[in-house]
């Protein structure tokens, strides 16, 4: 850590932010208490999928094998074949963002492929999260993207399918960060 | 005391009872008026406790529970009984809650911070370690980026200050400069995002820009002077100040340092804004500048013409509340409303005004305006510019319309 670096984060730590004159910095140690932490343990911790793909575990899944698990799993929560009911509907309303009554979906809405294996992944099923093999995270997903029309009913999804997976709504996306914050 | 004093008196503790304010009361409440002693001062009173609880006359005051997803329990919100309460705090249990799959239960000797990726040493923190880092305190509002959804619909909601705006409290917030652990893993300079990620079982994650990170970002452990609550993120919470509620995520477990956003399924399919042309907005962290009048409010009536007292909430995450301005008539004509000090940046800022009230029907509405120059807009025109099919950062003008009999209903004005 720089002087400059220290002096900014007494600062931040007095006054609420890096500001210039007036201010005698005092320099705020970090007690360095953090401890090493080895590759195995980050291994097991890190579950989070890029839309590059970076993440993304060995393993693979197709729509058939999918299906299976989909059906034990997740329908009694989203429905039959991702038509929703009780909770979120996953497929269709592709077309409809623009109307009044906008239909939400992985298919219509969702902008990368990579964020169904990440989220179903960590969050489901809801009763019973980070239950689901990789493979069987794999078949949901290439299962659901199936049903949306987006990937054929033969296509595997693996780490190097999935991130190539072009999703519809991608393009409708306007990043405002950092134009509109700060 | 004459006749008609006293029987106002009665009405309005009549009133009250009914209203369910005078709990415990019953039939035999009674104003204990001079020259009568109350019972309070003819024997000793209740002893110590080890933790204070609301008065059972207040038992009314509680969060709205939501629950939004069915056949679940824990996913969901509650929010804020804004029109009961005045001043600038939340109290730390009617601060609104917003989970995504429960609130869990984390004994802080098990729990680990990780932080990883594009640094120079990954490290673990325990939350003993974390106590021991140097902190700051700083008073914030947090506010739910589905706050005030409801104002979407084309009709007003039938529901209270609290029942629509409650997804906003303000709390002091004590914890460690996420920037002090970050230059202790030795952040590699090219990284630009980090990935957030909570130990509940959503475990809820999004990115974080470094920038926002470096400069305000709190890693807390305290709110409102002990340590968080459950709901709250215990052990230890993200605190970005400002910025949209998803963002500051609870139960902290790990931080990973990397180039690029994540694009989880809480900064893509959720959480972003869509437009009534079918684009969406994404990335759209500060909570706008907004305002609520919280008294006299939807639900509540005002007992006769004469004086009043207004009292509402501004906040911004942008920066400070620089003037909020009062109408009675509509938005015809404005007043500005004194703002009640301490006026601190991206906090609730209370303002009162004091408001002689005719008799006639009337539309009051707060207007707020930060100091960045953001003023907020008129519901119409909000919506006029971002549609109906969004449902997220809603921070159009608030009407509430007070009828000639006093009632005040949530109107669109």
């Amino acid at each position: 850590m720089s002087t400059r670096d220290l002096v900014c984060v007494a600062l931040a730590l007095v006054v609420g932010g890096c500001v210039s004159a007036g201010v005698t910095p005092s320099v705020v140690e970090s007690p360095n208490l953090g401890r090493e932490a080895t590759p195995a343990q980050i291994a097991g911790w890190d579950i989070s999928v890029g839309p590059d793909g970076v993440g993304l575990p060995s393993g693979r899944g197709t729509p058939a094998t999918g299906a299976a698990v989909y059906e034990q799993k997740c329908q009694v929560c989203h429905g039959a074949k991702g038509a929703g009911q009780p909770n979120d509907r996953l497929v269709g309303g592709q077309g409809t963002l623009a109307s009044k009554a906008p239909v939400r979906t992985i298919g219509s809405y969702w902008p990368y492929a990579t964020t169904v294996f990440d989220y179903v992944r960590r969050s489901m099923p809801y009763i019973q999260s980070q239950s689901l093999s990789d493979n069987e995270v794999y078949a949901v997903t290439a299962y659901l993207l199936n049903l949306n029309g987006i990937i054929g009913e033969n296509d595997e999804m693996n780490a190097q399918t999935l991130p190539k997976v072009k999703m519809p709504n991608q393009g409708n996306f306007i990043v405002v960060y950092p134009s509109r914050g700060k | 005391m004459d006749k008609s004093k006293r029987s106002f008196i009665k009405q309005g503790l009549g009133l009250l009872a009914a209203a369910g304010v005078v709990a415990g009361g019953g039939k035999h409440a009674e104003a204990v008026e001079p020259p009568a002693i109350p019972p309070s001062m003819k024997a000793p009173g209740a002893g110590m406790s080890e933790y204070g609880n609301p008065v059972k006359y207040e038992s009314k005051v509680t969060r709205t529970l939501i629950r939004s997803q069915p056949g679940t329990t824990g996913s969901g919100a509650s929010r804020t009984p804004l029109e009961s309460l005045d001043g600038m705090i939340t109290p730390s249990g009617l601060h609104f809650e917003r989970h995504h799959s429960g609130v869990p239960d984390i004994d802080p000797d098990t729990h680990r911070l990780l932080i990883h990726g594009m640094v120079k040493r990954p490290l673990i923190f325990t939350v003993d370690a974390l106590l021991r880092y140097p902190m700051v305190s700083r008073i914030h509002f947090l506010e739910c980026s589905g706050n005030s959804q409801l104002l979407y619909q084309p009709t007003p909601p039938n529901l209270t200050a609290g029942q629509t705006h409650g997804l906003v409290s303000c709390s002091e917030w004590t914890g460690v400069p996420l920037r002090v652990l970050l230059e202790e893993a030795g952040v590699d300079r090219s990284a630009q995002w980090i990935l957030a990620e909570g130990a509940d079982s959503a475990a809820m994650s999004r990115s974080v820009p470094m920038v926002k990170a470096m400069d305000d970002a709190i890693l807390a452990l305290f709110q409102n002077g002990e340590r968080l609550r459950p709901e709250n993120g215990y052990p230890v919470r993200l605190f970005l100040p400002g910025w949209e509620g998803n963002m500051s995520v609870k139960w902290l477990r790990r931080l990973k340092i990397v180039s690029a956003p994540i694009m989880t399924k809480d900064e893509t399919s959720r959480y972003t804004d869509l437009q009534g042309d079918g684009k969406s907005l994404m990335f759209t962290y500060p909570m706008e500048v907004k305002s609520v009048i919280t008294r006299p409010s939807h639900g509540t009536t005002l007992r006769g013409a004469g004086l009043h007292q207004i009292s509402g909430i501004a906040w911004s995450g942008n920066g400070t509340i620089r003037r909020v301005e009062v109408s009675t008539d509509g938005g015809r004509t404005w007043t500005g409303a004194p703002l009640v000090a301490p006026v601190l940046p991206r906090a609730l800022t209370r303002f009162r005004l004091p408001w002689k009230w005719d008799g006639a029907a009337a539309v009051l509405k707060s207007r707020a305006t930060d100091d960045t120059g953001a003023v907020q807009p008129e519901r119409a025109k909000f919506i006029a510019e971002h549609g109906n099919n969004a449902v997220f950062h809603f921070h159009g003008i608030q009407a509430w319309g007070v009828a000639s009999n006093g009632e005040v209903k949530h109107v669109y004005a």
